[in-house]
């Protein structure tokens, strides 16, 4: 079987599970379950496919498999912009309580800080990736040690809220949030359409793709900045979970077995779909919302990891 | 013809390039020698803009490396570097089919395929040519890569000592494809090369760079010389004429 046709296989799997998602079960009060279903799915393969994606196109900026977006910092970001609302407004201020307002003022912040943040590290001569990588370490760290300060001062019942943000879910998922994320994906894939061409020819590192008239620094730049973007829109949907894109953008670099882009990126936004849906169903019909979708996913994900580490480590 | 104007390049404050001024002639063999670290690869890898310089310009037919699109300049030079890690799993067919991008953007048509059957079996591949990268030994590796560049049909080939991990054979093999490349093709090749007998018999033009400055740059016969030779590596190399051939003596 070719990576063609494997893709293909994955596109049936994921559509049929999104199907049996929505309709396992379909008893009661139709018109309130169904359309509720619908966007939760719909909210799901945005969110797998934005993680995804972007996870696709930083794995081969940085030439290497097991380095996820999340190492920016961009989730720890998130929380921090979660805790510092609450604990400079209180939980029940317009920003926490409206999804739209916070969804907006989220990704508005997330957007800006990698902008600044990208601008400031390339604006020397030795704009080295890993350089970056590290900044985005350090500041993620710092976000986090931030946002831990901050929880332990605030009140008890504040920090419920806070810590209800620091878990992925779409229980409660808001339907105006995900028509807004679907016009900012819609866009951004769009805008990303030139430069799949690149990405190819930019897995076999920055000589090679500038001996072969690659616009490297151009691309590179842009294409950070497309991940960035995703990942707030993602985080912000539902949550943090780049934990997520380790997992489906490997298992779709070791199934699918090839380096055309356009196929490893189709099949690891299929493959993240799968996880989530097939998580989600596990959530709601085996636990019956005992545990939250994104433990199930840090579990396996976590459980793949270790594997490829124990792996890596024989084949050297 | 690539004009080099004196060019500057310091890593922390450590001068590697040295104010080079340096003109490569079009259709000929140029070979770059010099001790380790006296700054030959960084010289090449300025040229194919992989790094810039600090100060100076360098040209290739006039136009400035910096400006021109970086498409139009890979489709008239190309550079192999001598470590060529990748992590991506490649055949050597599809690694060769590479360097057909800045010709097609990654879309090959019949004529491209045809230009990268004739690389691979310029480098003598074909029978293992659908053999992924990391099945292969140092030496075969080698040659799939210098077949990339090959496919890439550049009028200028910078390769940085392009006989890493090879035999005897594939050596002389690969310096006889360069030969003919610029005897029968036209093109102009510049190596980074530390076999200064390989460089004695197949270049047109030496180029001895030390501490970051050129030493000497002639015709062949005039920089393998005893004292030029002496001046560049500090050490005693006797030149002895072998079939018409200048070999170096350095054991």
């Amino acid at each position: 079987m070719d990576y063609k046709k494997k893709t293909i296989l994955l596109a049936l799997i994921s559509f049929s599970l999104c199907l049996l998602y929505i309709f396992y079960d379909l008893t009661g009060n139709i018109d309130y379950i169904l359309p509720r279903r619908v966007i939760k799915v719909v909210a799901i393969i945005l969110t797998g496919g934005a993680i995804a994606f972007s996870t696709t196109i930083f794995m081969t900026i940085t030439n290497n498999r097991i380095l996820t977006p999340s190492i920016m910092g961009l989730d720890s970001l998130y929380l921090l912009i979660q805790t510092v609302i609450i604990f400079s407004f209180g939980s029940r201020s317009l920003v926490m309580m409206n999804s739209n307002v916070n969804y907006v003022v989220s990704i508005v912040i997330m957007a800006v800080f990698s902008l600044v943040f990208f601008r400031l590290l390339f604006k020397g001569e030795n704009n080295n990736i890993y350089f970056l990588l590290l900044i985005g370490m350090i500041l993620g760290t710092f976000f986090s040690s931030f946002t831990s300060f901050m929880q332990v001062l605030i009140d008890p019942n504040e920090f419920m809220v806070a810590q209800d943000k620091m878990f992925a879910s779409i229980n409660n998922v808001n339907t105006n949030l995900v028509y807004l994320s679907i016009i900012l994906i819609i866009g951004i894939s769009i805008y990303f359409l030139r430069f799949l061409k690149y990405l190819d020819v930019l897995a076999l590192g920055k000589d090679h793709a500038t001996n072969l008239g690659v616009p490297y620094e151009y691309v590179v730049k842009r294409l950070l900045i497309i991940v960035a973007i995703l990942i707030s829109i993602a985080t912000a949907l539902i949550g943090p979970i780049t934990f997520l894109g380790l997992l489906a953008v490997n298992i779709a670099f070791e199934f699918l077995k090839t380096y055309r882009h356009s196929y490893l990126i189709l099949g690891s936004v299929f493959i993240s779909i799968i996880a989530l849906i097939g998580g989600q169903f596990i959530v709601e019909k085996i636990f019956t919302f005992e545990t939250t979708l994104s433990v199930i996913i840090n579990f396996v994900g976590g459980v793949y990891f270790i594997y490829l580490l124990l792996k890596e480590n024989r084949s050297w | 013809m690539v004009n080099i104007k004196s060019v500057f390049k310091s890593y922390n404050n450590k001068k590697v390039i040295d104010d080079v001024s340096l003109t490569i002639e079009k259709g000929k063999i140029t070979s770059f020698i010099g001790p380790n670290g006296a700054g030959k690869s960084t010289l090449i890898s300025m040229v194919s803009r992989l790094i810039t310089q600090d100060e100076g310009s360098i040209h290739i037919e006039g136009s400035d490396v910096k400006s021109v699109k970086d498409q139009d300049m890979a489709k008239k030079i190309s550079i192999l570097k001598q470590s060529n890690v990748m992590n991506v799993k490649l055949t050597i067919r599809e690694l060769v089919s590479f360097g057909r991008f800045p010709h097609t953007q990654g879309r090959l048509k019949d004529e491209d395929w045809k230009k990268v059957d004739e690389a691979i079996s310029y480098m003598e591949l074909e029978n293992m040519e659908h053999k992924y990268l990391d099945q292969l030994s140092g030496g075969q590796r080698q040659r799939a890569y210098i077949a990339m560049v090959l496919a890439q049909d550049t009028e200028y080939i910078l390769l940085d000592e392009p006989l890493n991990n090879l035999d005897m054979r594939h050596s002389v093999q690969i310096m006889q494809t360069l030969r003919r490349l610029v005897d029968e093709l036209g093109k102009t090749i510049v190596i980074v090369i530390h076999d200064i007998n390989f460089a004695s018999c197949y270049s047109d033009e030496i180029v001895a760079l030390k501490d970051g400055r050129i030493v000497k740059h002639g015709p062949t016969c005039d920089v393998i010389d005893e004292c030029v030779l002496k001046d560049i590596y500090d050490m005693d190399i006797s030149i002895k004429n072998i079939d018409d051939q200048k070999i170096c003596v350095y054991f």
